[in-house]
């Protein structure tokens, strides 16, 4: 028998309310280990023979909520979360932190599956095996620090009204979604405790779809027992002992990059990416350690990174505005993208985008994307509703991003995500948006640019990646290599904080595995085998998409058009992807992935692999 | 640091704390073999993200719960300090957790006895792990002659007290 798996799974169906344990066996287990890439296997087996009927929107798509078997045990806990995107028509494992992962083991379960769609706001409430779904009409509608401050209140009074001896209860581990997943936004989160978010993907407007607002977690258990605990003891003093020793990285987090990815590698997008270039001293680390860091250390179940602050505003207009560091995704795209160069706007725009249940990057890139059309005299501020939306103008982004997340005016179409309204706005306008759309398959790109070649050095990067856009799922050559997703397929999978696994050897992270479940697994077989199926499985769902989008490798395996301006500033300054280098990798990599040259899985390569009736779905793309 | 067997106590300052929960990892790994956030001794309370702090016995100078317990199942260890649960004899009734000022023992999620810190013997893991990661929420000192149960305190008000300091005024709007 596997180990480190609570064993079962509880699936929901929010149209009949009826709620019941679902097993795996563990040769699926096995294959898929969880997270990433056991949401393939799921939503491929109940979805895929009607794949691009499926709105990702409607009730009968299928919304994932997935722990790994390294969940609470390798430092740094996560849960992934999954289903039809509504961003890319295919799946995105998206990944947040917190103990959310962890109180779910401990309840008994390895992960919750959601079907259907409930008439009225509901939010599932999870103590052990105590599983009710439960009114949320009172905080339909409610920003992200309301919700938690009401359900955190709620569930520990009704712990207290069932469990009188027990003593005092901590807080229950919540998701839940803002007003912009109520309002079905596609570029909504699954959030966590006020600023944590799973943002690729969409998730939280799938979430809003079904009406569930937030689900709640209470598990008293152990974690699923381990094969080897005396192992898995020795494997997080490894993981904890590299993380140690990293004193600058434990200090600020990611939160240097803000001016570093900038200045030093030219890589960060600014003012919507007409620059990856800025040399601003006033969004340095120590501005922000300095003026608005109120906690340094903030860390999710076990971690010993802390990569995490705390911020407020203290003075000025934006005062009293709370978010995280800004890490360094959410300080580029709501800083130097938007023309914003100092920590209090910035940490007042994330708090913005959190409490309204935003992601901070695809948001963040379609507000730079209005913002440049609006340089360019396309968006008027009458089509702004009176918004003057000048680079660095920090309270018209945030009026922006209200109307995003209420879908009001011309938020209603921004809300759609920068793919969806280039496409739409330019039919209006009668010109190329896309052009100005810095995003791939849907998913719009993580602050991570690929011209100067010094921080995400691939060419595809993003283009060949079976989740468009997301920075934490790049791919690149060669298919096995180091750079490839299928090592983020792993993490994805295990479901774990893999910023706590740089510098750790892969050896390492499989001997975890190992040690928690039991089972031997060899990185080669991972990533020739495994992972290779998930990626197929999701490269498969991706080009089936619909109903309202579909991809063309021809067409949208490719870098956005921007990628190929020269760099206008800077140290790098001419540097632009290469068209023929990039259509030379994508060729190889087709060859290594066991695609066609038009980019579809060859039958050969999923019958290898087992998976005929995704070779029998793919049969009407090929030509 | 203080001899070996001379009374210890863990000194606290909340603040410090960053809600990694390596101290439930430490703690349940050494009482229960297994990492069992709800069995640990010590717990990390989160009523409000980013007031995140441990909540665990401050051994008051006059043990009130060992007081309060009917069934005698709780003494003090007369080497450490500690307050020491005779598994077999309680009835977890849940005196000690009402006459606590702290509210802090808690009941076992599957037995039927509470959870007090025993100070691990003169040992304890929680501080250990504290400090190995520099965050120094948890610190061993020498037992004086201070007054322990003022240490005792809700998690509410400790929550109040956390966010009075980091968030200001802000921070009653989401208490």
């Amino acid at each position: 028998m596997i180990l480190g798996y609570a064993g079962k799974f509880l699936e929901v169906d929010l149209s009949t309310r009826k709620i019941r344990d679902v097993k795996f066996d563990d040769a699926i287990l096995k294959d898929y280990v969880g997270g990433r890439g056991l949401a393939a296997k799921i939503l491929w087996d109940r979805l895929g023979h009607k794949w691009e009927k499926v709105d990702p929107l409607g009730s009968e798509n299928v919304l994932l909520f997935l722990t790994g078997p390294l969940t609470g045990y390798f430092p740094g806990g996560r849960i992934c979360v999954s289903g039809k995107s509504p961003q890319s028509n295919g799946i995105v494992g998206s990944t947040v932190g917190g103990e959310f992962g962890v109180e779910l083991r401990c309840a008994g379960y390895d992960g919750i599956i959601v079907t259907g769609e409930s008439e009225k706001p509901v939010y599932l409430l999870i103590k052990d095996y105590d599983i009710e779904l439960r009114d949320a009409s009172h905080i339909w509608g409610r920003d992200a620090k309301q919700t938690v401050k009401v359900l955190t209140k709620e569930c520990r009074e009704l712990f207290k009204k069932r469990y009188p001896l027990y003593g005092e209860w901590k807080e229950p581990a919540l998701l839940y979604i803002g007003p912009a997943g109520e309002n079905k936004v596609r570029t909504a989160a699954v959030t966590a405790k006020w600023t944590h978010a799973a943002g690729y993907g969409g998730y939280g407007a799938v979430m809003g779809s079904k009406k569930l607002k937030a689900v709640a977690v209470k598990g008293t258990g152990p974690l699923p027992e381990a094969a080897d605990i005396r192992k898995v003891k020795r494997l997080i003093k490894v993981v904890n002992d590299n993380a140690y020793e990293n004193e600058l990285w434990r200090r600020w987090g990611t939160g240097s990059a803000g001016y570093e990815v900038g200045a030093r590698f030219s890589s960060e997008p600014v003012r919507n990416w007409q620059d990856e270039w800025h040399n601003e001293r006033s969004f340095g680390v120590d501005k922000f350690e300095d003026r608005v860091w109120v906690k340094q250390s903030w860390s999710d179940f076990g971690c010993p990174t802390c990569c995490l602050k705390v911020a407020m505003v203290k003075t000025g207009k934006f005062k009293g505005a709370i978010t995280d560091n800004p890490d360094y995704e959410l300080q580029a795209y709501l800083g130097p993208n938007l023309g914003v160069f100092t920590p209090e706007e910035n940490v007042y725009l994330a708090s913005v985008i959190d409490d309204l249940g935003l992601c901070g990057i695809q948001t963040g890139n379609v507000l730079g994307f209005a913002a440049e059309l609006y340089q360019r005299e396309i968006l008027t501020e009458k089509d702004l509703d009176g918004i003057d939306l000048k680079w660095g103008n920090t309270a018209a982004f945030a009026a922006l991003a209200k109307k995003i997340a209420y879908r009001e005016g011309i938020g209603d179409l921004l809300a759609e995500g920068t793919y969806r309204a280039a496409l739409k706005l330019g039919e209006t306008k009668k010109t190329d948006l896309l052009k100005y759309a810095v995003q791939a398959k849907g998913i719009s790109i993580g602050a991570h640019g690929i011209r100067s070649e010094k921080d995400y050095p691939e060419r595809i990067s993003y283009a060949c990646s079976v989740q468009g856009g997301d920075h934490t799922s790049t791919t690149g050559l060669p298919i096995d290599g180091s750079g490839s997703e299928v090592w983020e397929i792993f993490n994805d999978s295990g479901v774990y904080c893999n910023f706590n696994s740089f510098g750790i050897s892969r050896k390492v992270r499989f001997d975890f595995y190992k040690a928690v479940t039991g089972v031997e697994l060899i990185p080669e077989d991972w990533a020739k085998t495994k992972a290779f199926r998930i990626l197929q499985l999701q490269r498969a769902m991706l080009l089936l998409g619909g109903p309202d989008a579909t991809w063309e490798p021809k067409e949208h395996d490719a870098n956005p058009p921007r990628f190929y301006e020269p760099l206008p500033n800077g140290p790098y300054k001419g540097k632009a992807a290469d068209k023929t280098k990039v259509h030379e990798d994508i060729k190889k990599y087709y060859q290594e992935a066991g695609w066609d040259k038009n980019g579809v899985p060859k039958t050969e390569t999923l019958r290898n692999l087992g998976l005929k009736d995704v070779d029998k779905s793919l049969e009407r793309l090929r030509h | 640091m203080s001899a070996k067997k001379e009374p210890i106590w863990i000194a606290r300052e909340l603040s410090r704390c960053s809600g990694c929960r390596k101290c439930e990892i430490a703690c349940s790994l050494a009482h229960e073999k297994r990492i069992w956030p709800e069995a640990s001794r010590v717990r990390v309370f989160m009523l409000v993200p980013g007031l995140e702090f441990p909540h665990l016995c401050a051994q008051c100078e006059d043990y009130p719960c060992v007081e309060a317990c009917p069934e005698k199942a709780l003494s003090i260890n007369k080497k450490t300090g500690a307050v020491a649960v005779k598994t077999a004899a309680c009835i977890s009734c849940g005196k000690c957790i009402t006459t606590c000022p702290g509210r802090i023992p808690h009941m076992h999620p599957t037995e039927k006895y509470a959870l007090i810190c025993d100070l691990c013997k003169g040992d304890p893991q929680c501080v250990k792990v504290c400090q190995e990661g520099k965050w120094n929420a948890l610190t061993k000192v020498a037992r004086r002659n201070i007054s322990f149960k003022l240490y005792a305190r809700t998690p509410e008000e400790l929550t109040k007290d956390l966010a009075a300091k980091l968030y200001g005024e802000q921070g009653e709007e989401y208490l």
